[in-house]
């Protein structure tokens, strides 16, 4: 599929949908509560069958969270990114994907670890690079760590 | 490289020779420092890219058992040295200490590249460094570069060994004033 026919399909499957084109890929922005059935559909429907997550992440806009899901199909050779946007920032939750992509696990404990967003039904929520007792969480731009330097 | 006259494996003390042997006159502590000098055990240590240039050092080109360093032990139990060589973070640190007070005494600290002196040129802002591993154990040679080249860990462990054969251990408490 092209990224109109792609459009199209994903449209179909969430009509609140928002795309972005600037980027390399295709972006798709929805709202993080409509993450799990529109991530279902895109791995199980025969026509897009995103079948490899390739990259999962976060990005912190201070107002609020964005988690990013690179997805692509290895038998119809395309590509989309999913930004799922979480507005509440001081308790950020989210539905985990790590039932569809099991790679899904390790990237959304360390989205965890440095962000702080917790990922409902993971099967095992707990840090992956920091100690286990580490305060707070580094990549959130209000983290403070008063032995860094303030540029 | 400024390699002085006492690092020649040159014994402290006079041999006379005797009919059935010999008498040597020496005294204790230059003969310990001597010892301990001339035959110091790394620990096999290396937490990144300095540890290349460590192992560079041990190599037939640079070839670190000129000098007396080619045990290197796998355990902190067998080593007198420990050559930090990269970066240490936060979850480095206590394995680090433990490490250290696991050697036996006598023991030493080389502090090898930037990372080890003051966090490093790329990480030291960062929550996750230890902004120079003094902060965790105490150093006796620190080496700069980033990472410094066999040569300046070479020159390190000399002047490590230069260190050494300065100690003193029998002195008199009145003598240390």
């Amino acid at each position: 599929m092209n990224n109109d026919e792609l459009k199209e399909a994903i449209t179909a499957l969430l009509p609140t949908v928002t795309f972005d084109e600037t980027g390399e890929f295709l972006n798709a922005l929805i709202g993080s509560e409509d993450l799990l059935p529109l991530m279902k559909a895109l791995r199980s429907q025969t026509e897009l069958h995103f079948d490899y997550l390739f990259c999962l992440t976060c990005v912190d806009w201070k107002d609020h969270l964005m988690m990013v899901y690179h997805l692509l199909s290895k038998d119809h050779k395309h590509t989309v990114v999913v930004k799922a946007k979480i507005t509440d920032t001081k308790n950020p939750e989210i539905e985990a994907v790590t039932g569809i992509w099991k790679t899904a696990n390790f990237h959304e404990r360390e989205v965890y670890d440095l962000f702080g967003v917790k990922f409902k039904n993971h099967p095992d929520m707990r840090r992956i690079l920091l100690d286990e007792d580490w305060p707070g969480y580094p990549l959130r731009k209000n983290y403070v760590d008063e032995n860094m330097i303030s540029l | 490289m400024d390699v002085k006259d006492t690092n020649k494996l040159v014994f402290p003390g006079q041999v006379h020779e005797t009919s059935d042997g010999g008498i040597l006159v020496t005294k204790l502590d230059d003969v310990i420092n001597w010892a301990r000098a001339n035959s110091l055990w790394p620990l096999v240590f290396g937490t990144s890219c300095c540890a290349i240039e460590m192992m560079s050092a041990a190599d037939a080109r640079h070839d670190w058992s000129r000098f007396g360093f080619e045990v290197a032990r796998a355990t902190p139990r067998q080593a007198d040295l420990i050559i930090v060589a990269g970066t240490i973070v936060m979850k480095m640190a206590p394995v680090l200490k433990r490490l250290y007070d696991q050697m036996p005494d006598p023991k030493y600290v080389i502090a090898m590249g930037a990372c080890t002196i003051s966090g490093g040129p790329f990480f030291y802002n960062t929550y996750s460094v230890v902004k120079g591993v003094d902060h965790v154990i105490p150093v006796d040679v620190y080496i700069p570069g980033c990472p410094p080249r066999p040569e300046a860990l070479l020159h390190a462990l000399i002047t490590l060994q230069e260190k050494i054969k300065h100690e003193t251990y029998f002195k008199k408490k009145d003598d240390k004033k």
